[in-house]
């Protein structure tokens, strides 16, 4: 007798087939390919084999030292002062061509610290760019994560009424969604242009010239929060959509027995509408978050990892290292460490919002 | 029954005679979307394919952006055409990779040509090119005048001293939003190409060319670093700015924004446009002799090309003073022979481009030629980025330096 799985379901096979393939295909099959790669040096294009090298691509991306130094002091002892702060001894002389710590060589310093005293901690990093790649891709998770939802939220409970020409407001924060995120940082990009761009524009027009114009996307400290304003706004309205299908389940019944109670607008958002949209949260939370990780058009379009480094991301670095510089091996490697990045968030966020009994 | 099998071998056979009689050779090229160029290209293609009964060429255009990737993608597909273009310094990494063969043309045919437009790796011509390409300092006579400065000759090019002091004086004029121009806008393949030839003339390099084997000592010895100093100067004393709109960068000097600009002969024509007393001084001299880089597009065969005979037979055909003179015509790229500029409009005796093809004669200087320069020209692109925007010079060209040395030894020296 055969099974219910494999007779019942035949429809439901043949349907699901095609994608069942092409999933298969393109995401599993490559999957497994940059995990194999990761431990070999596959370079893009190349008439020489491939080789196994064990560990060396991830020691190469993610190797991090301390070395604390003291300051440099005169024949007196005493601490030798350069621009108001005391001098240290030069990184270079430690890490190039220095056979007294060969396992420095070729680190550079990511940043450095004082836990009081004279001495300072310089944190050395094998691969700098990658490190500040992994903290910008944090910092962009964490604030576009709960800020989008947040937002997106917002607008879900405004749109959310029964209003004449509601659709159209529905349609307008829907637009930026599907428009191609290339063609929307292609006209951010203009908006943010340093000189003549439409915000620095508006900024002055407003405060009467008071304000001045700003490189948003040339300044290593404005560039990174320009792109993740501008990833906010182009997304928040796909997570408006799926907040207004979870308001919609909600059922009007519980609304009028509020209503009778008279409960306050508060008190029905808190005890009604938000328990009621716990799983479109733990959805919407988690969907953010992985592509929030995604993280590479904005920055291709509009900064290329730039300037000093203060938007590289993760996947930016998988693609310009796989493609741009021809290492498939250290591409599939970051991409590897992206998904047990991803893999390990998205299982603690099931674990905080598991059904507590 | 028998009528249609005698019928369908005749048609079998005479298909197989005429493909005997004529076999078609597929080509790519990167210039879809210009149609002048399209045009020219078409005219060579057909002028070939009438000329002789052999060979027929098929044209596939690509836009340049996409034409590379395309080519790997191909390559790996194993779905090569039996012509391509190629840019220059990008040849030898794919003729490396095993992706181009050598030509087999004549050499005595291109004796006469600029050496820009010659690719050779190992020893070996793998591809030729129409044209070369050239870069200038831009500017206006007007403001040599009032500025006061000395017309730098290629005999007597300025000093790095009469360089900084040309931008103090344009900074001093008030003028002009900046003194300098170098093009910062155009990120990608200008930044190796046109700045480079700085490092060169300061007495450094992208890697040491004796070897080719490290970068240690070339791009981050004494001279490199020297470079980089000057280099970081020109956007932290307000000489250049390091972030450009690209609106700026093509129509800043003619709004007469910028004093002087590092521009290329294909942006000559538009600027004669908007100053006639525009001129084009040769490259400064930082110490080690005034340089540009050279090398543009080329035509190759492809390593998987079964007739490269015919492949080098449409080549050959191609370097006709003729063509190279349509191409400068058409879109204002400097012809590979002399004989052939002196039939163009732009760079004939007297012309008023001719000063670029004495530019590429006398300062030119290809790119590094080996296989890790796609690599290392990346580097170096981010490298000069983040030094323009503040960055330590030592330990941005001491990383630039590591990277490129781990490139090569994960390539098991490219070769070399």
């Amino acid at each position: 007798m055969a099974s219910k799985f494999t007779v019942s379901n035949r429809t439901g096979w043949l349907m699901a087939g095609p994608a069942v393939l092409l999933i298969a295909g393109f995401v599993i099959l490559p999957f497994f390919l940059a995990f194999a790669f990761s431990f070999t040096n596959q370079r893009l294009i190349s008439p020489n084999p491939t080789e196994f090298v064990g560990m060396s691509n991830y020691r190469q991306l993610l190797g991090v030292t301390m070395v604390t130094l003291e300051p440099v002091r005169d024949d007196a002892g005493a601490v030798v002062m350069k621009d108001g702060a005391p001098e240290y001894p030069s990184l270079r002389a430690l890490t190039r061509n220095n056979p007294d710590r060969p396992e420095l060589a070729g680190m550079r310093e990511w940043f450095s610290f004082s836990l009081g005293g004279e001495d300072r901690t310089y944190v050395l990093a094998r691969d700098v760019v990658f490190m500040k790649a992994i903290v910008n891709t944090f910092i962009f998770v964490l604030i576009v994560a709960p800020v989008q939802a947040a937002l997106a939220l917002g607008l879900a409970l405004l749109i959310n009424q029964r209003l004449r020409g509601i659709n159209v407001f529905r349609a307008i924060y829907f637009m930026p969604v599907v428009v191609s995120i290339v063609v929307v940082s292609l006209l951010w990009r203009l908006i943010y242009d340093g000189q003549s761009g439409l915000l620095n524009n508006l900024l002055g027009a407003i405060s009467f010239g008071m304000i001045e114009p700003v490189n948003w996307l040339g300044n290593p400290s404005t560039a990174l929060g320009s792109i993740i304003a501008m990833s906010i706004w182009q997304a928040v309205g796909f997570h408006m959509v799926i907040w207004l299908s979870g308001l919609q389940t909600i059922s009007p019944t519980l609304y009028e027995a509020a209503a009778i109670e008279g409960a306050s607008k508060w008190q029905v958002f808190r005890y009604i509408t938000w328990p009621g949209l716990r799983n479109t949260a733990i959805l919407i939370l988690i969907v953010i978050t992985m592509q929030a990780f995604g993280l590479f058009a904005q920055i291709d379009v509009m900064t290329n990892g730039g300037p000093l480094d203060s938007t590289q991301t993760i996947v930016f670095q998988a693609i310009e290292r796989g493609y741009g510089k021809q290492d498939i091996s250290g591409g599939s490697a970051i991409s590897v460490i992206l998904f047990v990045i991803v893999l390990s968030i998205s299982l603690i966020q099931r674990w905080l919002t598991r059904e507590k009994t | 029954m028998k009528m249609f099998t005698l019928a369908a071998s005749a048609a079998i056979l005479a298909w197989g005679s005429a493909a005997q009689a004529q076999q078609t050779l597929s080509m790519w090229y990167h210039g879809a979307g210009n149609e002048v160029e399209s045009k020219i290209i078409n005219q060579i293609i057909a002028d070939f394919n009438a000329s002789q009964a052999d060979w027929k060429v098929e044209l596939q255009s690509f836009p340049q952006a996409a034409y590379n990737d395309s080519v790997v993608a191909g390559a790996l597909a194993g779905n090569l055409p039996d012509i391509l273009d190629v840019d220059g310094p990008v040849m030898p990494n794919w003729a490396w990779a095993g992706y181009m063969q050598p030509l087999q043309i004549d050499e005595a045919k291109i004796e006469a040509f600029l050496p820009g437009p010659k690719g050779y790796w190992d020893g070996k011509l793998y591809s030729i090119g129409l044209w070369d390409a050239a870069v200038a300092l831009v500017t206006r006579q007007a403001y040599l005048d009032e500025l006061g400065l000395r017309t730098p000759t290629l005999e007597q090019p300025w000093t790095k001293d009469e360089f900084m002091a040309a931008l103090d004086a344009a900074k001093a004029s008030g003028k002009f939003e900046y003194a300098f121009d170098p093009g910062m806008a155009w990120t990608g393949e200008w930044y190796p190409y046109a700045f480079s030839p700085f490092l060169q003339s300061f007495g450094g390099d992208i890697v040491d060319r004796t070897t080719y084997k490290t970068a240690e000592g070339a791009l981050n010895g004494d001279a490199a670093m020297a470079f980089g100093e000057w280099w970081q100067g020109l956007f932290k004393n307000g000489y250049a700015p390091a972030t450009q709109d690209p609106a700026d960068r093509d129509g800043g000097f003619a709004a007469g924004k910028y004093a002087f600009s590092w521009n290329g002969n294909w942006a000559a024509l538009n600027t004669l446009k908007a100053f006639p007393d525009t001129v084009f001084l040769p490259s400064p001299d930082f110490g080690n002799g005034p340089k540009i880089g050279a090398a543009s597009w080329q035509f190759g065969i492809s390593a998987s090309s079964k007739y490269p005979e015919g492949a080098s037979a449409f080549i050959e055909f191609a370097l006709q003073d003729k063509y190279l003179a349509d191409f400068s015509n058409g879109i204002g790229l400097i012809p590979a022979t002399k004989t052939a500029a002196a039939m163009t409009e732009n760079y004939k005796d007297g012309g008023p481009m001719a000063v670029f093809f004495g530019l590429t004669e006398a300062q030119a200087l290809v790119r590094p030629v080996t296989p890790g320069y796609v690599v290392q020209a990346k580097v170096f692109e981010k490298a000069l980025a983040d030094i323009a925007n503040g960055a330590d010079v030592a330990s941005t060209l001491d990383a630039a330096t590591d990277e490129i040395n781990a490139d090569i030894e994960k390539n098991g020296g490219y070769g070399h």
